[in-house]
């Protein structure tokens, strides 16, 4: 982990709210870890954790939806603007310990995470991605999933309805699910019924992003876990989830 | 020419990281070099482990953040065991929060820790006081002034009282926490604050309350450190709002031995760090030779 100036490459808006952000960084990085990204200041005072979507040669990408003035203002970015960068962070997911048939499961935003996660793993990979409202980063799944499902409220030509509705664990050796905590929980019970292994990957509101201010607790067996430094990672049976 | 002799321990800087807000110092060792900062302070411990709060724990306002942890932290007796020895690596004065929700609490964790080579105690008294019907130990002064006079007859470490800035006299609270034996006092605490969540028609905490720190406070927490530094002759450690070396210099200028830097590492966890740097060119440019110059100058 390592806090430092890097530059824009680029940041792209994929979607009405959605960008996607590459930022010249050359580091080391495990799916489903996260930076804490800040371009600007003093204003506001808190950085913001935004997943990785994909790595690539010296850059890595951030897909993130503008929620509020951080956001806003990571949107507002141009090819060579500065950002601070604290990461990457967290224990991410060990891809290549996943064998068989595994199924990535995603509502809005959630998708972010797993393109990256995607790319590292071997076997046959279908993707479940919920939106309600059109949908984006789909096609880049395409290289790297064998069956791709999406529902939408809002656009025509996609099943209307929840993502948990379309997915059955019974069909897969691993579940790998990001999205809101409702969704999350109902996906981790749908597993446990199978006994299909499930891992969360969890969010929260955050000041350090190092594991000190206890900011980004999340309720499990073992007791409070941070987000950032014991997750973002969790086996969904472990998490007790407060949606 | 940065070094400050507080409680009759050396500090090679005035600069010390705030409880709750650098953890056990660990955390941030692989971002910054911890063995440069002036003094840790402990997250604020508890005789016993706490969970801390449910619910959202931090929100962000203009100018500030409103937190409501819970002093979420191991218990006293596993930070002697698993962090102190961590800790004391760095090199530097190793302060230990101690918080407490009863006078029992706070005697039997300032016992504990006067067995152990931690510098000094920082007595917050900010935690809700169960037994005095949820009320603060660290508001009304003649409360407070039992709690640290308790303590002070069970430690023989410098003890340093941590005041909380809703106190109904500042300056009395921190002659009556002397008068019961503070060695020092370290001010200000967190000030107490909400956030609406307009949508969900409910406060954004489960405690509906939550403690404001960050540059929007700077001002009145530098007020308060000024009137306190002229009402008592213990040494005083300014905190509340300092992000950069200006603001630290305005504090030692209001009487401040040493300064304490929370929110700013979370805004930028080289911060500590840069204010030491800022602290040493300006007395640099402006030919400063010690800190005593300055200090209080106000």
């Amino acid at each position: 982990m390592e806090y430092k100036e890097v530059l824009v490459y680029s940041n792209i808006k994929v979607e009405e709210d959605i960008y996607v952000l590459s930022l010249i960084i050359g580091d080391d990085v495990k799916a489903g870890q996260f930076y804490m990204l800040k371009a600007w200041d003093e204003e506001p005072i808190l950085a913001r954790p935004i997943s990785v979507h994909s790595v690539e040669d010296g850059v890595v990408k951030f897909a993130y939806q503008v929620k509020g003035r951080g956001t806003k203002i990571l949107s507002s970015l141009k090819p060579e603007d500065k950002v601070y960068v604290l990461g990457p962070i967290g224990n991410g997911l060990d891809t290549q310990k996943f064998k068989g048939k595994i199924a990535l499961i995603s509502g809005g935003i959630g998708i972010a995470p797993m393109l990256q996660i995607a790319k590292g793993l071997d076997g046959e990979i279908d993707l479940y991605a919920g939106f309600n409202k059109s949908p984006y980063l789909i096609d880049e799944f395409r290289k790297y999933c064998t069956n791709i499902y999406v529902t939408s409220e809002k656009d025509e030509g996609y099943f209307k309805g929840f993502i948990t509705e379309i997915f059955n664990p019974f069909e897969y050796n691993v579940v790998i699910c990001c999205g809101p905590e409702v969704m999350m929980k109902r996906v981790v019970e749908m597993c446990k019924n199978y006994a299909t292994p499930v891992y969360v990957l969890m969010e929260n509101k955050m000041a350090c992003g190092v594991g000190a201010c206890l900011g980004c607790a999340c309720n499990t067996k073992e007791g409070k876990k941070r987000v950032c430094v014991d997750g973002p990672v969790f086996k969904g049976t472990d998490v007790m989830f407060s949606a | 020419m940065l070094d400050v002799k507080f409680c009759g321990i050396d500090f090679k800087n005035p600069v010390l990281v705030a409880s709750g807000t650098f953890g056990f110092g660990m955390e941030y060792e692989k971002i910054i070099d911890v063995s440069r900062l002036g003094g840790l302070i402990t997250k604020g411990l508890t005789l016993n482990k706490k969970e801390g709060n449910e619910g959202i724990r931090i929100h962000e306002v203009r100018g500030g953040m409103l937190n409501s942890i819970g002093l979420q932290n191991p218990g006293i007796d596993e930070f002697i065991e698993k962090y102190l020895e961590g800790m004391k690596k760095y090199g530097v004065p190793i302060i230990a929060n101690l918080g407490g929700s009863s006078i029992e609490d706070y005697v039997k964790g300032a016992e504990r820790l006067d067995k152990t080579d931690i510098d000094m105690i920082e007595l917050n008294i900010s935690c809700p006081n169960v037994k005095e019907g949820g009320m603060n130990f660290g508001i009304k002064s003649s409360v407070a002034k039992e709690v640290v006079k308790s303590v002070r007859a069970s430690t023989k470490k410098p003890l340093m009282v941590k005041l909380s800035p809703n106190a109904e006299d500042i300056v009395d609270m921190a002659v009556k926490c002397v008068e019961a034996g503070a060695d020092a006092i370290s001010l200000v605490n967190t000030f107490k604050g909400m956030a609406i969540d307009i949508y969900k028609r409910r406060p954004v905490f489960n405690n509906t309350f939550a403690g404001l720190s960050g540059p929007a406070i700077k001002p009145i927490a530098l007020r308060m450190v000024y009137e306190v530094s002229k009402a008592v002759d213990v040494p005083v450690c300014g905190l509340g709002g300092i992000i950069d070396y200006k603001d630290a210099v305005e504090f030692i200028m209001a009487g401040a031995h040493l300064i304490q830097i929370g929110t700013a590492n979370f805004m930028n966890p080289r911060a500590s760090i840069e204010i030491i740097e800022g602290i040493e060119r300006f007395m640099e440019r402006e030919n400063i030779k010690s800190l005593d110059e300055i200090r209080g100058i106000v």
